[in-house]
């Protein structure tokens, strides 16, 4: 029977060959664009380490000045003080913390023909590795004791290894970074976080890091600063020292709180913490400290670009229009062919039966529509990755899940757009056709 | 017009169809007008000028990474010699280049004193080449004088004495002075460190287009020790190619222990800084003409259709009497009726879209002259698409009407 039924729908749709493609060439269109932009909005809003994203937290704290919130409405720096970030790290009751910062410096590989290169830093404390899953190729992080005294210890990315050492197991062997000679101690392997969500300050799809140092380092060899600082009133004193014991914010801090009552216990450190500092003159205004999940964080931060999010909607307004229009096409067509339909009622066709007979066309021209509207998505995107560039690197590749979603939004506008004219060309009473004719 | 009311009982047999070709027309105005309304925001964006001499300028970054290392020389010297180019007009050492989206801000208050109102302001370190390197003009008071270029690094916390500011910021700052009046006056950085203003120029873009007083920009008479600077570069104009590789090749075959990062053009830093606009708009196009299309391939359609299935009444109306172009002036009076219900829908779409979109992703309210622009397209595009069918359906012959099926 539904073979039967196919070929009378190949043979109603081959019979208007414009019609069919305009139809399913609508449902295409506005398949492909919806993919399109619900892909970037997909990838942008993914959760970058779903494995644990709800225990891992940013933790902010309300330095800023007495007169003005760091932004309305009261909200706290997104970023700490030196003081505090080195503070919390020493005190804070919990397995797992560690603080952040960008840096930058020259890296001078040994060897002929091989040129120094400036070399994106991350300074921070051995726990990163641990908290964030880095996978290493080679060797580890350093150790707690290179934490406490800013041993020269480094971890390379993949990239930088292959640069430096020709992707050999370096483990061991020295670099010479900023004019200092440091030891390889770990190689991460290929490590690519979209977002990267453990610092969002500078843009939360910018690439990784080349090379991470002990946080340590920033005070010894005085790194420079990178991203963003702000301050609230200028550093008092002279030299980099006066920075760092400055209000000035400049790092992130996260940690690792497997329960809901490690979190409650860090959360009572927090506000004991900052009571203590307005003891000491600091944290003028009232306590305001945050501890924000990956996602709470990400959301916070307004991750996913506007831009992408109106997009999205705009193109599945687009995807209404090419509905509608297949809506009314396939309305049309099918109002056509009541003669047909009322003459099989005569014979004998129950209602289902029709009904059926209609879906397996207007299944058809859903099908070729989404097969379509995927083609035309994977190009679409090709065309966004063409005009955004490097800025949406990786975050415009169709993945399974996606292509999941594409067809689950060929097959539901297929429906939707055939339901309607199905039902109601079924309903036809047969007599009534049969005698106009 | 006598024909309304017979083609209004016409349409109400097949309300579906025309309430399908409405709501088609309504939903691709809402967005052809917000589409349009976005493309135009973006463009004013990407229309304001920065101040510069885009064309004709590029920045160039040096960094230096020898232990002995010795920044204020290998500076002036690169300096001294850049500016000896043939190519090359002025040149300055820059902490950061307008557009790039990195740079340094600081808050300006006229009175001193902590939690006094202040301005915040970009600030760009040059030293007395920077007016003609940037291409900005003095409209009032005067240059800085090449003794009062003083060095600091990133910790130094005190501020030259003199600064020139642009007008908009000076107009901040002073609201009921003149230019000529502005100059002299003392205003306060870090809340009590005073600086005299001594010039006033005509416009400048802060580092960050995004930022809401993106033409408050301020001149300080510094330049920065620190290995890693940059050298904002401006051509003789037209030569800015021969000046790349001019600058580059002189900096390259100097062994001062630093490397030279690539050279970017004004021209790139804008598109860069814009990007995402522009890849918007590209975007926004797109649809907007693929959506008329469609929607015009659907009246096309849905028309024909109704054509073909009024064929022996046409054939009738034509044998009674009836002349092609009232055959013609039937489908298109239809076609206008439908896109006006169409269109009104639409006005409303149009304006609740962009209040959701004002209110969510803090979008600029529409200006209502899209919307008879919009409406105007629109039964343009619904004539365009309905003439085809409705041309054919002229042609049918009367004598159809005697035909049996």
């Amino acid at each position: 029977m539904w073979l039967y039924y196919t070929r009378l729908a190949w043979l109603s749709l081959k019979r208007h060959p414009l019609l069919s493609l305009l139809m399913s060439g609508a449902i295409a269109l506005g398949i492909g664009a919806a993919m399109t932009t619900i892909t970037i909005n997909y990838l942008m809003s993914a959760d970058p380490i779903p494995e644990k994203s709800d225990r891992l937290f940013y933790v902010q704290l309300d330095n800023w000045s007495p007169n003005e919130p760091y932004d309305e409405p009261n909200e706290p720096p997104d970023q700490l003080t030196y003081t505090d970030a080195t503070a919390l790290k020493a005190q804070a009751p919990a397995q797992l913390q560690t603080a952040l910062a960008q840096s930058g410096g020259v890296i001078e590989p040994q060897g002929l023909g091989k040129e120094p290169f400036l070399a994106r830093l991350r300074l921070t404390h051995n726990d990163f590795f641990t908290m964030f899953n880095a996978p290493f190729l080679y060797g580890q992080g350093w150790s707690d004791s290179a934490d406490e005294t800013g041993d020269r210890s480094i971890v390379l990315s993949k990239s930088a290894n292959e640069e430096i050492f020709a992707g050999e197991n370096s483990v061991g062997r020295t670099v010479r970074l900023e004019g200092k000679e440091f030891r390889v101690v770990g190689v991460l392997d290929e490590w690519v976080l979209k977002p990267r969500f453990y610092d969002v300050t500078t843009g939360a799809f910018n690439e990784m890091e080349d090379a991470y140092l002990p946080f340590k380092l920033k005070e010894t060899m005085e790194l420079p600063n990178s991203g963003n600082t702000n301050c609230w009133k200028m550093p008092e004193g002279e030299g980099f020292k006066s920075f760092l014991t400055s209000e000035c914010v400049n790092f992130q801090f996260w940690v690792q709180l497997d329960s809901a009552q490690e979190k409650q216990e860090y959360v009572s450190f927090l506000n004991a913490y900052a009571e203590e500092q307005k003891k000491l003159g600091r944290f003028p205004r009232p306590l305001n400290n945050r501890l924000t999940d990956v996602m709470g964080w990400m959301e916070h931060e307004n991750v996913v670009d506007d831009d992408a999010e109106v997009m999205m909607y705009l193109s599945l307004m687009f995807l209404a229009v090419c509905l509608l229009n297949t809506i009314g096409l396939l309305l049309t067509k099918f109002s056509f062919k009541t003669g047909e339909i009322a003459l099989r009622r005569a014979v004998g066709a129950t209602r289902m039966q029709l009904y059926q007979q209609q879906l397996v066309e207007t299944v058809f021209i859903g099908v070729a529509g989404g097969i379509g509207g995927l083609i035309l998505a994977a190009l679409g995107l090709l065309g966004i990755e063409y005009l955004y560039g490097d800025q949406v690197k990786d975050l415009a590749s169709l993945n399974l899940p996606l292509l999941g979603i594409g067809i689950l939004l060929a097959i539901i506008s297929s429906v939707l757009a055939g339901a309607y004219p199905t039902w109601r060309t079924c309903r036809i009473p047969p007599a009534s056709q049969l005698k106009s004719e | 017009m006598s024909q309304i009311g017979p083609i209004f009982r016409a349409l109400m047999r097949n309300k579906v169809g025309a309430l399908l070709i409405a709501l088609q027309v309504a939903v691709t105005m809402t967005i052809i007008v917000n589409a349009i309304h976005l493309i135009n925001a973006r463009g004013d964006l990407m229309g304001r000028s920065s101040g510069l001499d885009e064309a004709n300028q590029f920045y160039v970054t040096s960094v230096g990474y020898a232990n002995d290392f010795d920044a204020p020389y290998v500076i002036d010297t690169d300096l001294g010699g850049i500016r000896q180019l043939p190519s090359v007009d002025d040149a300055v050492q820059i902490n950061a280049i307008p557009m790039s989206n990195g740079g340094w801000s600081m808050g300006l208050q006229t009175k001193a004193g902590e939690g006094e109102n202040s301005v915040p302001t970009a600030l760009y370190m040059t030293d007395e080449h920077g007016l003609n390197t940037l291409d900005v003009e003095l409209i009032a008071g005067e240059n800085f004088k090449a003794t009062e270029i003083s060095y600091r690094d990133r910790n130094t916390r005190d501020w030259p004495q003199s600064v020139i500011l642009t007008e908009a910021l000076a107009k901040s700052l002073f609201p009921d002075l003149s230019p000529t009046e502005i100059v002299g006056q003392t205003v306060y950085i870090q809340s009590n460190e005073p600086l005299t203003i001594i010039g006033i120029m005509d416009h400048l873009q802060a580092p960050w287009t995004g930022w809401t007083t993106v033409n408050h920009s301020m001149l300080v008479p510094n330049k920065f020790d620190s290995p890693y600077s940059r050298y904002l570069v401006r051509a003789k104009p037209g030569q800015r190619e021969q000046a790349i590789e001019q600058v580059e090749q002189f900096m390259k075959q100097r062994e001062v222990g630093r490397m030279v990062r690539e050279t970017e053009t004004m021209t790139q830093v804008r598109m860069d800084s814009y990007r995402g606009d522009s890849a918007l708009q590209a975007i926004l196009w797109t649809i907007i003409v693929v959506l008329c299309i469609i929607t015009a391939l659907g009246i096309v359609g849905l028309v024909s259709f109704s054509i073909n299935r009024r064929r022996r009444q046409i054939g009738t109306r034509r044998a009674l009497g009836a002349q092609k172009a009232d055959i013609m002036s039937y489908f298109l009076t239809e076609n206008v009726m439908i896109t006006s219900v169409g269109v009104i829908l639409g006005i409303a779409g149009s304006i609740a879209l962009n209040m959701w979109l004002v209110s969510s992703f803090n979008l600029p309210r529409l200006s209502y002259i899209y919307l008879p622009i919009a409406m105007i397209a629109m039964w343009t595009i619904g004539l365009f698409a309905v003439w085809g069918p409705a041309l054919r359906a002229a042609q049918i012959s009367p004598a159809i009407a005697t035909r049996n099926v």
